[in-house]
């Protein structure tokens, strides 16, 4: 599995993977969350005595395979839906939602 | 008829029926108890009076006109806030949504409201569903009406105290690793979590979507069945609901428990469990025996394993579907609230969630791209997805030799609130006889099967195969009826 020592002695995958998903931590946090994290990591070690070779994976429970319904309308879209979507949305222009530039 | 919020829903339906009760006088009963003990229980994040009361008049319209929508028509009911209702705020606990008031309705909470029922509010549970004890909530954290100094379980924390404190006469819950059972040990009440795919999961804000449920709380187990009839069945805004024929819930609950093969499975004893909850376990085996079914001692040798692959999978499936929340189209922005101290879009989304998640939602979020990320893959995400065959192998296995198998829900009766909150990995092995349900997408129920000698409530788990839902109620049933535990209230 993996290198065990890389995530129990430094912090810094924490505050990498944070950065990949768009969370800011303070110094304290990152600590903080490698310490609890590291003794759930620690735990995964267990699955190193499962033996899994040719062992099918399982994404999901259902056996159900393409799953389709008929392309029906059913809610026709218009001013009021419209509206009611973009209610929720923090700055709304001309009918769309307005953010700030990619680049500044 | 005074103290009406402490009807059954069989016994409001009776009443309603009959014209002895109306909605309205049932409702603002429940309106008043919520008034009188939620200073004490905190289990609601928002109550719907004003909505309350009128779909209650609408009700008893109905009613006067020989119109009702169903038998439920007028009974009223919460919802763990993490199921969408239009025009109703959902926060799932988190900042992250604090003001998000959604524009359509589950498909549960839809078929309820079509069936007439009335809803009282959303319920307080650990944000985004995460937790075991809804101290993780960004509002507040629910007391267990049993014991005010301790939790009531999570995540669906709130949905089960108030069904305990008579709030309501039913709630909905969520379970990916326990959330409906492990509550409802807590608190002395009856939570079902069924079969993945058996109730739909559309507009219910997803937390692990190949191990998330939907499931009915409920003061009896008559009461379970009465709630899956109405809420069961495939729809087409889920693609993972199943498409079998539903059955008539109630009908189970007649059935004859003699000559039944219950299996113990032995993984679930021993090492870390209290030695008041075992003892109580034991003698609801002993019930069962008495009458007439059989006991097999069986072992699934990979559910050591199973909160191992849970907490691969589930973080996984939490970081993509947390990913939505962006500071753009809803929810929490820094967009609204800051709007000065914002550069460019990925300002947005850093300070947005940032500020909008709590600590428990982002351990998730990191631990879950972690196991993703690349080079850890294979040996995390990937192998527990292995596992999670082996898990799933060895509850096919086991119902190959008995009929349903009995467990406890939880290693010990309800804990302290505080004791656990700096301590994740003890949190989470509070799950640990739960939690190996979800992966392998069976239902089990919890129901209340004794008291500590600090008067504190202990469930018994009941796990059946893939869309044994009948069998549970049947086995459930039969141990309620010749027991009262599920009948004594606690005292607020």
């Amino acid at each position: 599995m993996v290198d065990k020592n890389i995530k129990s002695t430094n912090n810094s995958w924490v505050a990498n993977v944070a950065q990949l998903a768009r969370i800011e931590l303070t110094n304290a946090e990152e600590t903080k969350f490698a310490g609890q994290l590291g003794a759930v990591l620690e735990n995964f070690e267990l699955l190193n005595q499962v033996y899994t070779d040719n062992v099918e994976i399982t994404a999901q429970v259902t056996g159900l395979t393409n799953v389709f319904r008929s392309d029906e309308v059913k809610n026709p879209a218009g001013k009021k839906s419209r509206d009611e979507l973009l209610s929720n949305a923090p700055e709304v222009e001309d009918g769309s939602i307005k953010v700030p530039g990619v680049f500044q | 008829m005074t103290d009406l919020y402490k009807l059954t829903i069989s016994e409001a339906a009776k009443k309603l029926k009959t014209g002895e009760i109306t909605s309205l006088d049932l409702t603002q009963s429940c309106l008043d108890r919520i008034a009188e003990v939620e200073p004490k229980i905190q289990a609601f994040i928002t109550i719907c009076n004003q909505s309350a009361i009128s779909q209650a008049k609408e009700s008893d319209r109905r009613r006067t006109e020989n119109k009702p929508l169903s038998d439920l028509d007028g009974v009223p009911f919460a919802a763990k806030d993490l199921f969408c209702t239009k025009g109703v705020l959902t926060t799932a606990a988190s900042k992250i949504l604090n003001d998000f008031v959604p524009d359509f309705e589950s498909t549960v909470t839809k078929k309820l409201l079509d069936a007439g029922c009335v809803l009282l509010g959303k319920t307080n549970l650990d944000q985004f569903a995460m937790g075991s004890s809804t101290e993780t909530s960004a509002y507040k954290t629910t007391k267990n009406p049993w014991d005010l100094a301790r939790v009531p379980g999570g995540s669906s924390g709130g949905s089960a105290a108030a069904v305990a404190a008579d709030e309501c006469i039913f709630s909905l819950g969520t379970d990916t690793g326990g959330s409906i059972r492990q509550p409802a040990s807590l608190c002395s009440v009856v939570g079902l979590k069924p079969t993945y795919g058996r109730v739909s999961r559309y507009g219910v804000i997803a937390m692990a979507s190949s191990l998330d449920t939907i499931g009915p709380i409920t003061k009896t187990v008559e009461d379970a069945a009465i709630v899956m009839n109405v809420i069961a069945g495939i729809d087409d805004k889920d693609s993972t609901t199943l498409p079998n024929k539903t059955p008539n819930y109630k009908k189970s609950l007649a059935g004859d428990i003699s000559g039944l093969k219950i299996g113990v499975p032995k993984e679930f004893f021993g090492q870390g469990m209290n030695s008041e909850v075992e003892k109580i376990v034991q003698s609801a085996i002993d019930f069962y025996r008495r009458n007439g079914a059989e006991i097999v001692e069986v072992s699934l040798p990979h559910v050591k394993y199973a909160l191992s692959v849970y907490y691969i999978i589930m973080p996984a499936e939490v970081a993509s579907n947390l990913a939505r929340f962006d500071g753009i189209r809803y929810g929490y922005s820094k967009i609204k609230n800051q709007k000065s101290a914002i550069k460019n879009l990925e300002d947005v989304y850093i300070s947005s969630r940032t500020e909008g998640f709590g600590d428990e939602a982002k351990r998730r979020i990191i631990l879950g791209n972690y196991v993703l990320s690349s080079g850890y893959y294979d040996a995390y995400y990937k192998k527990a997805q292995q596992v999670r065959t082996l898990v799933k192998k060895d509850f096919e296995k086991a119902f190959e030799k008995v009929d349903i198998l009995i467990t406890p829900v939880s290693p010990t009766a309800a804990f302290k609130i505080g004791e656990k909150t700096d301590d994740p990995m003890q949190m989470y092995l509070s799950d640990i006889h739960t939690v190996p349900i979800n992966p392998a997408g069976v239902p089990a129920i919890s129901i209340p099967a004794g008291f500590t000698l600090d008067n504190l409530p202990v469930g018994i788990q009941i796990i059946g195969p893939h869309l044994a839902e009948e069998s549970i109620f049947k086995v459930a049933n039969a141990f309620q009826q010749a027991t009262d535990f599920h009948q004594r209230k606690p005292k607020i």
